[in-house]
């Protein structure tokens, strides 16, 4: 077999779908987010806690009601957006005229319950999760495993999915609209509340189902999502909050970047994104694809 | 403050009379000095180091608006340095406390340039991905001790000839650096810069337009809030004779910012109060595991919701109402 660099391919090629896994859940992360907080005006920070709610709600389904994998994928994110919707009613609502600072305080205060719960009921370590598609292709280079391979796939699909849906739809044209003039929509006889309502439920689903696919991935543990959600802050820094194309494409680049610094330099792989970050301060402050305010 | 069109954070409320001031800190100090004699000692000495570290961290929140999420980077940095001066090279506590000071003022240099440069939400969230970067250099670097941290740091005598292995001694040079950290806050607050500051926070761009350059005093400002948190920081070590994973962690910086909420942001006592409500919950709480999370989750949800002004800023708005119904 050829090396690259000294690196087996193997090593090389499974770390770079390990970083394109990881990058998937980071653009569906803050894919999440950054809908949010164009509409919103709030940024979510329990949208690990709620990544870890989808991931424990495909646990849940399988091991209290005996739905399998394909069952939760749809199931859970539904259940965890219905949840996060009526928090939106209850909490979320009052705040939208405060100061900004306000909805990251909640919303932290929420993840701190939704962490606090779960740790109380399974503990710290994690749950094991059943690998739904488990085998693998042996591609001559590397061997591809069929679970890993449809996180790639769906993840994309459903990011591109969104940005379809936002950027060229009518309902997509309705929300753009409302990000920028909420008051004028409102006043073409669009329910702006109930949009938001949707919308905040839309991202909250949208992080629950990247915690569904991450359940076979890697184990259901109640920290999943605060380790998960300040790298997630991280790229949305890098990305800048202004273009959905933009989420996307931060989200895999940096995963993949996270992945090579595994295989070339590992000590630095938890550090990678934030250095990234602190150099785009410095270069570009307003972000990658972001539009200085 | 009013839910209408506001979206300012509370304003500070103006001092109280500075006669009846004097007096009440005067009988606040004699109380301290009193204190360790019918309180456990060791308790009052971490209300004191948290009230510091809120109180550095209510300068930026409070005073500046700007919301750190990072200020566990300072705190727990300072912490290490402190540690492991006077734990491996043996340096005196004051020498490490002023060591442990000027690493918080330099990591405050340098990550205060990167976050002044995003303002808001932003801020917040590059301040808490700074300080991740930070925990995890501090779980790798080999001096500090990876998850063990440095334990039984030494108590050497204070400037080579004050005893202060007893917790009665250790506590009276805990409370003089408390004081001097309060006082060095209270003339910050109440000096033509940090005047400035609350323009800056009240309305950027005419402060700009004025002509103070809002970047420079925000950047100091960050540096001293820093610098003071690592003095609680460094301080905290004496006290436990322990830096660990814990101070670095943004589970701190969460608390720090519960603390100053629960109390009152933009209070000069805000702060003190919310830290001493905090840490005595964590005290009688200490043996439900879990729960105190899910009990400080609840708080910040219920302080958000409903008493955002904080238990000080509270009492300071009913204060004013009825001082004006009377006037009136």
């Amino acid at each position: 077999m050829f090396e690259l660099l000294g690196i087996p391919p193997q090593a090389l090629f499974g770390q770079l779908l390990l970083g394109l896994i990881n990058g998937a859940f980071y653009a569906m992360l803050s894919l999440g987010l950054a809908v949010i907080f164009g509409l919103l005006n709030v940024i979510n920070f329990a949208h690990g806690a709620q990544y870890m709610m989808g991931a424990f709600g495909a646990w849940m389904l399988l091991n209290y009601l005996g739905i399998p994998f394909w069952g939760a994928l749809v199931l859970s994110p539904i259940i965890v957006a219905i949840i996060g919707m009526v928090i939106e009613r209850v909490l979320l609502r009052r705040l939208y005229s405060l100061d900004h600072l306000y909805g990251l305080l909640l919303t932290f205060g929420l993840a701190l319950i939704i962490e606090g719960l779960f740790r109380r009921q399974y503990g710290s370590s994690g749950l094991p999760y059943n690998n739904p598609l488990p085998g693998g292709t042996n591609l001559g280079f590397m061997f591809l495993p069929n679970y890993r391979a449809f996180v790639v796939v769906a993840s994309l699909v459903v990011c591109l999915v969104t940005w379809f849906v936002i950027e060229r739809t009518k309902l997509g044209s309705y929300l753009r609209a409302a990000t920028e003039r909420p008051d004028l929509v409102q006043a073409f006889g669009i329910d702006v509340p109930r949009m938001i309502t949707l919308t905040y439920g839309f991202g909250v689903g949208l992080a629950a189902l990247a915690g569904v696919l991450a359940a076979p991935a890697y184990q259901v543990s109640p920290t999943m999502g605060s380790n998960l959600i300040i790298v997630v802050f991280a790229v949305v820094v890098i990305g800048g909050m202004g273009s959905i194309m933009g989420a996307i494409v931060t989200g895999f680049g940096l995963g993949v970047v996270e992945g090579l610094t595994k295989v070339f330099y590992p000590e630095a792989s938890s550090t990678v994104i934030f250095v990234i970050m602190a150099i785009v301060l410095m270069v570009k402050p307003a972000g990658l694809f972001g539009t200085a305010k | 403050m009013s839910s209408s069109s506001s979206s300012t954070l509370p304003a500070a409320a103006a001092p109280a009379s500075s006669s009846v001031m004097t007096v009440l800190g005067i009988l606040a100090v004699a109380v301290l000095l009193v204190a360790p004699f019918g309180v456990y000692p060791v308790f009052l000495m971490k209300v004191m180091c948290f009230a510091l570290f809120a109180c550095a961290f209510n300068l930026m929140l409070g005073y500046t608006g700007l919301l750190s999420f990072g200020h566990a980077m300072f705190f727990g940095g300072s912490a290490y340095i402190c540690a492991h001066t006077v734990k491996v090279l043996g340096f005196t506590p004051e020498l490490g406390i002023l060591s442990g000071v000027l690493f918080a003022a330099v990591l405050g240099f340098v990550t205060g340039l990167l976050a002044i440069r995003r303002q808001g939400i932003y801020f917040a969230m590059v301040t808490l991905a700074l300080a991740q970067m930070f925990f995890f250099f501090c779980l790798q670097a080999p001096f500090t001790g990876g998850e063990d941290g440095l334990q039984s740091v030494p108590r050497r005598p204070l400037f080579g000839f004050i005893d202060i292995s007893q917790d009665i001694h250790l506590y009276y040079m805990v409370l003089a650096i408390f004081l001097f950290g309060f006082l060095v806050i209270y003339r910050t607050i109440h000096s033509p810069f940090g005047q400035v500051l609350k323009a800056i926070r009240e309305n950027e761009p005419r402060a700009i337009s004025l002509g103070y350059r809002a970047n420079q005093y925000k950047l100091l400002a960050f540096v001293l809030s820093a610098a003071l948190a690592g003095l609680a920081g460094s301080t905290k070590v004496m006290v436990f004779q322990l830096a660990s994973l814990t101070d670095v962690a943004w589970q701190m910086s969460g608390e720090v910012v519960l603390m100053t909420l629960v109390g009152g942001m933009g209070t000069i006592l805000g702060p003190v109060v919310g830290a001493a409500v905090i840490v005595t919950m964590q005290n009688y709480l200490a043996g439900l595991g879990e729960w105190v999370l899910v009990i400080q989750g609840v708080i910040f949800v219920a302080a958000v919701s409903l008493f955002r002004r904080g238990i000080v800023g509270e009492i300071i708005a009913i204060v004013k109402y009825y001082g004006t119904k009377k006037a009136g």
